[in-house]
């Protein structure tokens, strides 16, 4: 008996799911961050209103003051879903781990002079509270803001923000005692110089309208803060002065940032285009969380780099109004 | 005149390198068999680093498309940024 294989093609009929489709075109398959994204916001049948915010349905694009036709317009441009989130994560943390394996090993830590070292501390670690306060800030975008394609990424974002503030614990470990991070908090609770940007990000926690929070704490805060500590402070001044083992320890935090902020323009850019009225409620949201930080960092960039502080935080500011005009905004 | 080509296994990690090609040979023509895609193009196919990023929005090393490769044909010109296959002859 001989049997006879043949090889015998299928063509699906369909290339992607038509919730997709409607977004994407059925003329080719959907990648994976399409098909994760577009169309999976729930939209209707919500029986009953929220006992504890009768005023909205369970998901209610009107929480925000920013209209948009179509909230998928907000697409993410690293296409991050939860997989090509976890596997590009994971890569970042293997090279952390080895950057501390070598950081160890060597003893780096220990042959950094002792006052760079203090003041490391002194200026990095009260940071983690800052960080945390973006995790849950990220945290109120998933979970009040509409639209898969924004709220999506913004709960990957609030991971991310919480792995940054783990981060600057470990950092915290290993450059001293852990007693230095009850001397971090105690300074972020008491220490004059920290009171204003506690003030701030604590006002942050009682924004309701979830694209505000979203321009506060991923554009204002974020966009100051990061330039002028990991890049000014650490890769710049404390790199320079025998610290190169604190400027490997927080690699992460500077690539994370450049690349989120693509998705952070991206974002602002899209909603701001949309109309008039949006460009002008995002430019004064982006007004006033820029100005409070600015002068919430004037002590921080004080105790940071000393004289140099005040000119190189008129450095970073002018900067972040130029990134701003990109993005379609005057500020 | 001869043709080069490329050939991917179909997959979501082929599906951007497989896009970037299209997008910067508008000569090569990309046919679809069970789990393949093999991509002819008249003497000369380029794939470009900065286009796969594009397509995927991520930072992208061109040995990566390795684990994807099944065969090809034609002289190989290979850097960081670009990969071309032509024929020198």
């Amino acid at each position: 008996m001989t049997v006879d294989l043949q090889a015998r093609e299928i063509q699906p009929l369909r290339n992607t799911f038509s919730h997709v489709a409607r977004y994407v075109g059925d003329d080719k398959p959907a990648t994976r961050y399409q098909e994760a994204t577009f169309g999976a916001q729930a939209t209707s049948n919500f029986h009953y209103r929220p006992t504890w915010d009768p005023e909205y349905e369970l998901f209610d694009a009107s929480r925000s003051k920013v209209v948009l036709a179509d909230w998928y317009v907000l697409k993410d441009p690293r296409q991050f879903y939860y997989g090509t989130w976890t596997m590009a994560r994971a890569r970042q943390q293997d090279a952390m781990e080895s950057s501390y394996q070598f950081v160890e090993s060597r003893d780096l830590i220990n042959k950094m002079p002792d006052d760079l070292r203090d003041k490391v501390c002194q200026v990095i670690i009260p940071l983690r509270h800052v960080a945390w306060g973006g995790n849950m800030n990220n945290c109120m975008i998933a979970a009040y803001g509409y639209g898969t394609a924004f709220t999506a990424p913004a709960s990957l974002h609030a991971m991310d923000e919480l792995g940054v503030a783990q981060y600057i614990t470990r950092l915290g470990l290993a450059l001293d005692e852990p007693s230095g991070l009850d001397a971090g908090k105690e300074a972020w609770l008491k220490a004059p110089q920290w009171q204003a940007l506690r003030h701030l990000v604590e006002d942050s926690f009682v924004v309701r309208d979830p694209f505000e929070i979203f321009v506060a704490q991923n554009l204002a805060i974020d966009g100051l803060l990061y330039p002028l500590i990991f890049g000014h402070f650490i890769d710049d001044h404390v790199a320079l002065n025998g610290g190169t083992a604190v400027s490997m320890l927080s690699a992460f935090m500077v690539e994370w940032h450049e690349e989120s902020n693509r998705w952070v323009d991206a974002v602002v850019k899209t909603a701001a285009a949309e109309s008039e009225a949006n460009k002008t409620l995002i430019n004064e949201w982006t007004h006033a969380w820029s100005k409070r930080m600015h002068d919430a960092l004037v002590p921080i960039a004080q105790m940071a780099l000393g004289d140099k502080g005040a000119s190189t935080l008129e450095d970073v500011f002018t900067q972040f109004q130029a990134r701003c005009k990109k993005l379609g905004l005057s500020a | 005149m001869s043709n080069v080509f490329i050939a991917f296994q179909v997959n979501e990690e082929s599906r951007p390198v497989v896009d970037a090609i299209l997008a910067d040979n508008p000569n090569a023509t990309a046919v679809y068999s069970p789990g393949l895609v093999k991509i002819d193009a008249p003497n000369s196919l380029v794939i470009k680093r900065e286009s796969i990023e594009e397509q995927l929005g991520q930072r992208y090393d061109l040995q990566q498309m390795q684990v994807n490769l099944v065969t090809l044909s034609g002289h190989i010109d290979e850097d960081d940024d670009q990969f071309t296959l032509s024929w020198n002859h």
